[in-house]
């Protein structure tokens, strides 16, 4: 048997390597397509190709009788099903009822409408043709601002203004800030609707096990828990005859953060035929049906002096909801609102939201959820606000920021910011980049009539969501330690890693605080029959709340490590380090491994202590983490073809202590990438008939590896004082840190034609067309 | 219809449908999942496998289009349990996050190195052009295709 090592060694801020990439570097780890069994059935989901249209009926004889198929159902089938799960609440909130099937009526273009279940995938696609819809094609909205129109089309008849909530919140004096002002400046800006784009597309099997009255669910999650509750709801099920189970996750970002129809509709067509199905989202119905982020116009007006001092903001969000609400969606603008001061000093705000039903997918959380929104707006406004000031943009932020010596510190919004030294990250980029020298080489640049810009954008962000107020289903999270009888260390987190690392980071968590190996420490999540209720990763929460609960089951084992290390050396004076416990007079020590043989023999008992050792947490944060950073950009233009090139992406991110800096460097890697995708390239279009024009990934331009600029990380350390590890977090850091550095460059480059705002995405044909028509 | 391939180095004979898909035939009928279908339509090379030394999407051809020919897969790439140089590098330059695109990723590093074996960074980039990661922003993964051509050097 394997020795548990203890050892002085310690792991955590060192880059160490993933202990999760030896199963997917060899092809061998199981994501939910991969999962076989025998009996199994295929389904494959009928969809709406109207955006709005009422259903006079559905044939399926002849689906029924094609060969291999064993079921067909529709939404009269499924009418007892539960409606697919709200979890936000807003006062005054239109909750559309949302069918797991549509029944009557379809509300856009993807809508499930059938299920057809066949012994194998190729005869469940073939019949799925053979299902006959007769609609009577109804007039369709997909434009936000549209939709709010008179006369517009109802999205749902029984709210004819489209109007699914207004939301407004104030803060501080905004009317007299805006009177005392010495300028206004103002600006309609879009965050455009984009596709999440997991590399792996949704998936469930469901395996019903009639007589033990028992539904497994394998779906790619990034809440099992929460999908256990609810779906057992929608299924009315007993919530512990239900097994969710979530294998190898292949990308989230938001999208996953879900309940979704077909996850109960596969647990009803288990419980139907008895027999396991599986479903797997085509690409196409990956960018049709499951949610779509940001769809938002923002109306912003910042007041200011003449030296550049913010006095108040104003902004008007009108929110794309798509047709429905899904588990979070009248949630995500809510968040943009707490964060538009951004990272300044202001404490007069004004928001005002109007949701707004559309004939489109639903929008949710996608990486960032309503954060970036609100870094793009506040960080072009203050760019704005330079620019007619004539004052350089770094030197207008460090004006305006909050000081460090003010935290904790009370925004405007409500919130209390945890830390921050928000200049650091700002002069270490400058720093980094060179900002003097670019300047004077941007005068030059325009001399000789080249199109060259420098932007920056200094974000911060609501991390580890959240405390349980402020969330609609709990905001802690949880950890069980187990240490096995032979000093073997097993980790139970209630997070769901899907490509973040935790197996990793809290497997170095563990090794430091126990002092054992990181190969003596494993590291299990997404199975709710082996883990204790868990909340789930998301919102940048998996490390400083996963990781605060893990660390304090360790704090409860080390105590009881001791106790049990004092019986056996027959000492008080005792004291545990490097995995061992040892007598402070004698010296003589017992290893981790003699302690955890002993707990469970237990012959012999410290008093009022229970054999074992296994210690739970479930830590509720007192706070979100605040983390920041500041991310510029030096771009170059192409003035006969409008292309953008990035020359230097700087990318200084505070997330406080770092577990596992590779990892950090990875997570701010692929955030901004994601960011570089809304700036430049990827946006949902549908057209006026509701149709999705960006259907598959040759119209929907994602980043490639020969469209990414060298990204050059550095980091300022400012831990929180919200959690013991000091981590505030960092999975969604780049994407709100990147799109205003890229706009407030493009937009620099192109200020001597007098160009003051460009939406997103910045493409080709935008850029050619302001220098074509400027000259 | 009737079917041989070499598969990693050992061959199979199996009765398809023509449809069957070469990606359905490899992860279904042989029970090699390692390849994953990320879109269906070629454009993301999470299927890429290797077809007689060249990287092929295997989500748009057909098994019977794969009769006769010698087929890798990234199970085939370890041998005596020890990593083929590219899933090393993967590992150790952090080259994944979630793991979907990494099978395929992988074949085509390879068949970047393989054609050329001291690549630039230009020249990594555009061999990555077909393979979509949505994870990492590809920095990474370009690290870790420079140091499996620099290893490969020693």
């Amino acid at each position: 048997m394997a020795t548990t090592m203890t050892q002085t060694e310690t792991f955590v801020g060192k880059r160490v390597r993933r202990r999760e990439d030896p199963r997917l570097i060899t092809g061998t780890a199981t994501y939910v397509e991969d999962i076989q069994m025998p009996g199994m059935h295929y389904a494959v989901i009928v969809r709406s190709p109207h955006a709005a249209a009422r259903i006079r009926s559905i044939k399926t004889k002849q689906a029924e009788a094609a060969p291999g198929v064993v079921a067909v159902y529709t939404g009269k089938d499924t009418e007892r099903v539960g409606p697919v799960p709200c979890g936000a609440s807003l006062p005054g909130l239109r909750v559309p009822h949302h069918h797991v099937l549509a029944t009557d009526r379809v509300y856009f273009v993807g809508h499930p409408v059938a299920v057809v279940v066949a012994t194998d995938r190729y005869l469940a696609r073939d019949a799925a043709d053979l299902v006959e819809v007769d609609y009577d094609v109804l007039p369709a909205v997909a434009d936000p601002e549209k939709a709010l129109a008179k006369g517009a089309p109802a999205v749902h008849p029984e709210w004819p203004d489209n109007t699914a909530f207004t939301f407004h919140q104030e803060g501080g004096d905004v009317d007299k800030a805006f009177a005392e002002a010495d300028l206004v400046v103002k600006q309609r800006m879009t965050s455009q609707r984009l596709i999440p784009m997991a590399l792996e597309t949704r998936g469930v099997v469901a395996e019903w096990r009639g007589a033990d009255r028992q539904l497994n669910l394998y779906t790619s999650t990034q809440i099992p828990h929460l999908v256990r509750t609810l779906v057992a709801q929608m299924l009315s099920l007993e919530e512990n005859r239900m097994r969710v189970v979530t294998p190898e996750v292949g990308g989230g970002f938001g999208s996953k953060l879900n309940v979704y129809a077909e996850e109960a509709l596969m647990g009803f067509v288990a419980m139907k035929i008895n027999k396991p199905v599986k479903w797997i989202e085509s690409r196409r119905e990956n960018f049709l049906c499951t949610i779509h982020g940001r769809g938002h116009v923002d109306y912003y007006e910042v007041a200011a002096k003449r030296d550049g001092t913010i006095l108040g903001i104003k902004l008007k969000i009108i929110q794309d909801l798509g047709a429905y609400h899904q588990l979070l969606t009248p949630a995500i603008p809510t968040l943009s609102v707490l964060m538009m001061p951004g990272l300044y000093k202001t404490k007069n705000v004004r928001a005002d939201i109007v949701g707004v039903f559309t004939n489109c997918m639903p929008t949710d959380a996608y990486r960032g959820a309503g954060r970036p929104e609100a870094t793009h707006g506040i960080e072009r406004m203050v760019d704005l606000l330079a620019d007619e000031l004539k004052m350089d943009p770094a030197e207008i932020r460090l004006k305006n920021f909050v000081g460090k010596d003010e935290f904790p510190y009370a925004t405007a919004t409500g919130l209390m910011y945890d830390s921050g030294d928000y200049a650091a990250p700002l002069k270490k980029a400058l720093e980094i980049v060179g900002y003097q020298k670019l300047r004077q080489e941007q005068i030059e640049a325009r001399k000789q009539g080249k199109w060259m810009g420098i932007g920056i954008s200094t974000y911060g962000e609501i991390c580890a969501i959240g405390p349980s107020p402020a969330t609609p289903a709990g905001g802690w999270e949880s950890a069980t330690v187990k240490i096995e009888p032979s000093g073997k260390v097993t980790v139970m987190t209630g997070a769901c890693p899907h490509g973040q690392g935790e197996e990793t980071t809290f497997a170095q968590i563990t090794a430091d605080e126990l002092g054992v190996g990181l190969d003596d420490v494993l590291v299990i999540r997404g199975d709710t029959a082996i883990v204790q209720y868990g909340i789930g990763t998301f919102g940048s929460r998996a490390t400083a709340i996963g990781g605060t609960a893990l660390y304090f089951a360790l704090q409860d084992l080390k105590a009881k490590i001791k106790k049990f290390g004092a019986m056996l050396l027959e000492s008080e004076d005792v004291t545990f380090s490097a995995g061992q416990v040892t007598c402070n007079r004698t010296g003589k020590s017992k290893s981790l491994q003699e302690i955890a043989g002993a707990s469970y023999r237990a012959l012999k008992l410290p008093p009022e202590t229970e054999p074992g050792l296994l210690a739970t947490r479930f830590w509720e944060p007192p706070n979100f983490t605040f983390p920041f950073g500041a991310h510029i950009v030096v771009s170059d233009i192409d003035g006969e073809t409008g292309q953008i090139k990035i020359r230097r992406y700087v990318a200084v991110d505070d997330c406080g202590n770092m577990i596992n800096p590779l990892l950090v460097d990875g997570q701010v890697h692929g955030g901004v990438a994601q960011g570089l995708g809304q700036a430049l390239w990827e946006q949902v279009v549908y057209d006026d008939n509701g149709q999705l024009v960006t259907g598959e990934l040759m119209d929907y331009a994602v980043p490639r590896a020969h469209m990414m600029p060298w990204i050059e990380n550095d980091h300022t350390t400012t831990p929180s004082p919200v959690n013991p590890l000091g981590v505030k977090g960092v999975g969604e850091a780049g994407t709100i840190g990147c799109s205003p550095a890229v706009v407030n460059s493009v937009v620099d480059a192109l200020s001597p034609l007098g160009v003051r705002h460009i939406d997103m995405p910045l493409t080709p044909e935008k850029i050619w067309k302001l220098i074509a028509g400027g000259n | 219809m009737k079917i041989r391939v070499t598969i990693n180095g050992k061959s199979y004979s199996h009765d398809v449908e023509p449809r069957l898909l070469l990606i359905h035939y490899l992860r279904e009928v042989v029970g090699l999942t390692g390849s994953h279908v990320g879109c269906e339509t070629s454009l993301c090379g999470a299927c890429t496998v290797e077809l007689n030394g060249k990287a092929v999407k295997s989500c748009t051809m057909f098994a019977v289009q794969a009769d006769g020919a010698s087929v890798v897969t990234v199970e085939g790439l370890a041998t005596d349990g020890k990593l083929h140089p590219v899933q090393e590098a993967f590992w150790n330059e952090h080259g994944l996050q979630c793991g979907f695109c990494t099978p395929g990723m992988i074949m085509a590093s390879k068949q970047i190195l393989d054609r050329t074996p001291k690549p630039t960074e230009e020249e990594i980039r555009h061999g990555l052009e077909g393979n979509v990661c949505r994870c990492t922003g590809y920095q990474h993964i370009v690290n870790a295709v420079k140091a499996a051509a620099a290893g490969a050097g020693k």
